[in-house]
């Protein structure tokens, strides 16, 4: 610990019970935090791509998640380090942004991060290493755009966005059946896409799953599911033109919230309160009908009385639906939430083409469809798998799928994948790098060379020769000048990744490489570290 | 440089070889824990709880075995978590699932040791279940159209899968019960409709499949015993004092005969209603909540049976049964739709009384009454009986069948070994250590008996180099024979779904290179 001494030789105190605490400075500080950030990286490395390996995590609890899903990862990793942290939210802001290469963005930093502590070594100051990322990850965004391509689908022919979300599907453990995933999701995308103002609203899609059936079982509902089932057996499991009352209050007496109390002293008053009671069921059962309601949704229970009335007067019902639900529905359907009887009227009531009740499997398991609603195009996937970790790893694939295809829409440009665009960028840094004078050529020079690790780390992850399959297919893209080589993870046969279909969305690269380098710089420009040593 | 710690305090970290390592041997452990359960002379299992009364099962069920394990080891998790899916889907197989999955990984450890990409291995082992499933495709049996051979077939598979079993001396009794009461279902999969019921004494013989509805509850005292023609009202309502449910609302009197009179309100309401149930015409009344005494006597006095108290399972499947609807409220007698049935009669099995519905109108459901030494024998009775209807279930609606005693698998190697010989690349090895994994299931079917597996297995590989064999290991004489002769069947759903999930699941292991074990939460301390 460095001391400042006043001119008496008597130590001064900067830091408060500074013997307790630990503190890295200068180079050290920025070794161990590039260390830390290589750490993390690294752990991520043998996920990246289609042969990605799966990391099995143990949560606190004992239950297990396996995924190759890079923000689930580092979200469920229970880090402790600070820069171990950054890499974290890291991985979790490309995931808000872009929901896609969040395993790509960390592999990324920790490229970056080793080839900088090379060049500290080398005697650069950090500062200078930074400006030459920042410069190099300009140039390699602006190359993006040059290199980038349109891409042309409509409603109709939505095929190159299936090929999209295909590719994102196939490194994760449902590519056994990512053809009807990826259509899946470009379905729901443009069900809920408003195609003339470019935007998807994804909270309109609801993900669902339910443990059971198979994964080809999964299915696009155009409505809403909810897990509940009529509060009848015997009700009609099936309606047409469903007229839909959502109610909040229980079909049950009255509850003023004023206290008060009704004392029966005599029979009278006893026979009274009865044919009350009975009477006040009747008629709020008649209300529901009078105002044309063949389904009622209610937030509430039943009295076992007023579920046989409603069963009687078939009127199906369903009760103890959720708020959430319950508001999902009254989107969906147009109607109102009522919350008495009295203010019941046949405009506030919810339209939908058809509910259905559906039992699953072997089990009593019910589900509740509401589909064909009148006003919005709210979908749900409903997804099906044999356990409740395939479950899980399937709702994380499909939300990937579900943010490239809503990225598409939002700009059409593509470029290629399988590291093809990363080669093409880190050769255009690399020329770029000759026209800078001064000590960042070297920094933007390791830049170029940081991003040959994404190609580099998919090779490897394929079981390929990195560094033979690397500068093949270099020197064929310089050859042949396009930039649409990258690395056969699949062994087709084939460099081309335009012949392999394999794209990757145009702002979730740059973001990448934009996010990517952000954190380095902040990484690098670190020089003290004071932690207390307790922790 | 050292790297500072990443992980929280008590976090760990396997990585690469050690993780797979530790992944390989934990799955391979849970396989080798229930591998000696395998086959018809595979052994039991007792399981002792470790909560209060220390309740033991004794059991050869794949999946109740690994239900009823704590386990830590991840990628055991993952297989238990698969012979619980394969329980929930087709009911059977539950131990074969989990033992293939644990030999392929034993082969894949072997191939990975000789330096071969798990991703290499994981893509071999796809196109070789493929492979394999074509291969049954090739060879299964459907009867379909058949109704009298389909019938046989079932009988078969019931035979197959219960020899296994507890009940395996049983086995034509019980199969034949399985199957009368799988086609009762008229081909739907709800097994809710059959009722099995245990009664601990007798023997296994005894028990029977009863065609009626039983309840095991009693008739209300002084009523009657057994009704012809029954006209039932299924319910669900208080039976016991109907309060005044409006809120607020209390009794509060000055005088003893205020009481009195509000008392003689209250039986008043009580006739009432019971009258107005009456008036529905009916001779039989089941609620599901409590009968008090006071209209319990009015039933018994309108000489119409009352039961009280069936569960809502009871009630449920008794308003299918006959038809009837539950109903909560009796102002329209007129409306309410009332169940039939032939004949309500009290029964007795055993010591116990039951009421028997019989000549239901809906005759979807059956009872099954089970009887046996002890409640252990009876629990596993129950289980086993339960794989068997639910195969059978799944198999009259996949009608495709198999034979049994190691064929499918052996005439699955056969073919996987043959794509081996002709795929080219690191990707042969891993179909061919594929097929050896197949042998293995009846290696150790041979080895429970206390056969010579080499022997055996060797000489039905010989007998299926001949196009068209049917031979498989006969356990019971302990020879290679021809499995259509000797009837051993199984389904064809019951193998594709151990072929694909064992395949699914050892991919799942294989992929992963590393582990991470978060620090467990910390319970707050119980002292």
């Amino acid at each position: 610990m460095a001391l400042a001494f006043d001119e008496f030789g008597r130590p001064f105190i900067i830091l408060r019970e500074q013997d307790q605490k630990t503190r890295l400075r200068g180079i050290d500080a920025q070794k161990a935090n590039i260390a830390a950030g290589k750490a993390v990286a690294r752990i991520l490395r043998s996920s990246l791509g289609p042969k990605g390996m799966d990391k099995m995590l143990q949560g606190p609890d004992g239950d297990i998640t396996i995924t190759n899903d890079g923000a689930t990862i580092l979200e469920q990793m229970d880090v402790d380090n600070q820069i171990a942290k950054l890499m974290v939210e890291l991985s979790r802001s490309q995931d808000y942004e872009i929901g896609d290469g969040t395993t790509g963005v960390v592999v990324m930093a920790g490229a970056l991060l080793e080839q900088a502590e090379r060049q500290l070594d080398r005697g650069i100051h950090p500062i200078r290493i930074a400006e030459g990322y920042e410069m190099a990850s300009r140039v390699a965004v602006d190359h993006l755009e040059r290199i980038a391509q349109k891409f042309e689908f409509d409603v109709n022919n939505f095929e190159p966005l299936v090929q999209t979300c295909m590719t994102t599907l196939s490194s994760k453990i449902v590519n056994r059946c990512k053809r009807s995933l990826a259509e899946i999701a470009v379905k729901a995308v443009l069900a809920v896409a408003d195609l003339e103002r470019r935007d998807v609203n994804l909270d309109l899609i609801k993900v669902e799953g339910k443990v059971g059936g198979k994964l080809e079982d999964t299915e696009l509902i155009y409505g809403i599911l909810i897990d509940k089932d009529m509060s009848h057996p015997q009700m009609p499991k099936q309606i047409e033109d469903a007229h839909i009352a959502i109610l909040t209050c229980p079909f049950e007496p009255p509850k003023p919230k004023t206290k008060h109390k009704v004392d029966i002293d005599t029979v009278e008053k006893f026979e009274t309160l009865r044919k009350q009671e009975q009477q006040y069921f009747d008629e709020m059962v008649q209300k529901c009908k009078d105002v044309g309601a063949t389904l009622v949704i209610c937030q509430w229970g039943f009295d076992d009385e007023a579920n046989h009335l409603l069963m009687h007067r078939n009127l199906p019902a369903v009760r103890w639906v959720g708020g959430v639900e319950l508001e999902l529905i009254a989107i969906a359907t147009g109607g109102r939430i009522v919350p008495r009887f009295q203010e019941l009227t046949p405009e506030k009531l919810g339209k939908a083409g058809v509910v259905r009740e559906k039992s699953f499997g072997t089990t009593k398991e019910r589900m509740l469809y509401i589909e064909h609603c009148a006003n919005s195009k709210a979908v749900t996937v409903f997804i099906r798998g044999g356990n409740k970790m395939m479950i899980e790893e399937t709702k994380r694939s499909i939300h990937d799928a579900l943010c490239v295809a809503r990225n598409l829409i939002r700009n059409k440009s593509i470029v290629y994948g399988g590291g093809a665009a990363e080669i093409a960028c880190s050769l255009a840094v690399d020329a770029a790098a000759d026209k800078y004078p001064g000590v960042e050529q070297y920094a933007i020079r390791a830049f170029a060379e940081a991003l040959d690790s994404v190609p580099m780390a998919l090779a490897e992850n394929s079981g390929l020769q990195p560094i033979e399959t690397l500068s093949a297919v270099k020197s064929q893209q310089i050859k042949e000048n396009i930039p649409f080589y990258g690395i056969d993870c699949n062994d087709v046969g084939t460099n081309d990744m335009r012949e392999q279909n394999v794209f990757e969305t145009l702002i979730g690269k740059q973001q990448q490489i934009l996010l990517a380098t952000q954190v380095v710089k902040m990484i690098l420009k670190i020089d003290d570290v004071i932690s207390n040593s307790e922790y | 440089m050292p790297i500072d710690k990443i992980f929280k305090d008590d976090a760990s970290e396997e990585k690469g070889e050690r993780a797979r390592m530790a992944s390989f041997v934990g799955a391979m452990a849970i396989s080798d824990l229930v591998k000696s359960t395998l086959g018809p002379k595979g052994m039991d299992k007792i399981l002792q709880s470790t909560g209060r009364g220390h309740a033991v099962t004794v059991t050869n069920d794949g999946a109740t075995i690994l239900k009823s394990l704590h386990i830590d080891n991840p990628a055991a998790k993952v297989l238990v978590d698969i012979s619980k899916v394969q329980d929930d889907e087709v009911g059977d197989g539950t131990t074969s699932v989990v033992v293939l999955a644990g030999e392929l990984l034993r082969e894949a450890e072997k191939l990975v040791a000789s330096k071969i990409h798990p991703m290499t291995i994981i893509a071999g082992y796809r196109m070789a279940s493929e492979c394999a499933r074509d291969a049954l495709l090739k060879r299964v049996i459907d009867n379909k159209d058949n109704a009298e051979m389909f019938r046989s077939d079932l009988l078969k598979i019931a035979m197959t899968t219960l020899c296994s079993k507890i009940l395996s001396q049983d086995k034509e009794h019980f199969a034949e019960m399985a199957v009368d009461a799988v086609f009762r279902l008229k081909g739907s999969t709800n097994l809710e409709a059959i009722q099995i019921i245990k009664k601990p004494g007798g023997t296994l013989r005894d028990s029977f499949l009863d065609e009626g509805f039983i309840l095991d509850k009693k008739i209300g005292i002084g009523q009657p015993k057994r009704i012809e023609n029954a006209k039932i009202l299924v319910a669900n309502t208080a039976m016991d004092t109907d309060k005044v449910k409006i809120y607020g609302a209390r009794v509060r009197v000055d005088s003893m005969t205020k009481v009195a009179e509000i008392e003689g309100a209250e039986k008043e309401k009580m006739k009432d209603k019971v009258k107005k149930i009456i008036a529905h015409g009916i001779n039989c009344f089941v609620n599901r909540q409590l009968i008090y005494n006071f209209p319990e006597e009015l039933f018994a006095d309108a000489g119409i049976l009352a039961i009280e108290h069936a569960d809502f399972e009871g009630i449920e499947r008794l308003g299918l049964v006959t038809g009837g609807e539950i109903a909560s409220t009796f102002d329209n007698p007129e409306s309410v739709k009332l169940g039939h049935c032939k004949l309500i009669e009290e029964i007795m099995i055993g010591e116990d009384k039951l009421i028997h519905f019989s000549g239901c109108e809906m005759g979807q459901a059956c009872s099954i009454v089970l009887r046996g030494a002890s409640h252990h024998v009876l629990d596993e009775a129950e289980r086993s009986l339960h794989d068997a209807l639910c195969v059978l279930s799944q198999t009259v609606n996949d009608t495709r069948v198999l034979l049994g005693g190691g064929w499918p698998e052996m005439v699955m190697a056969k073919e996987v070994d043959e794509l081996a010989r002709k795929t080219a690349g690191k990707k042969s090895h891993a179909i061919e250590a594929f097929s050896r994994a197949l042998v293995a299931i009846p290696t150790t079917i041979a080895d429970n008996a206390g056969l010579d597996s080499a022997e055996l297995v060797a000489q039905l590989r010989a007998e299926h180099h001949t196009e068209g064999c049917n031979a498989g290991i006969d356990v019971i004489s302990g020879s290679v024979g021809d499995m259509e002769e000797r009837g051993i069947y199984e389904a064809f759903k019951v193998k594709q779904a151990v072929l694909l999930s064992a395949t699914e699941a050892s991919e799942m292991i294989l992929r992963v290179d590393e582990i991470i074990t978060c620090a467990p939460r910390r319970r707050e301390d119980r002292m």
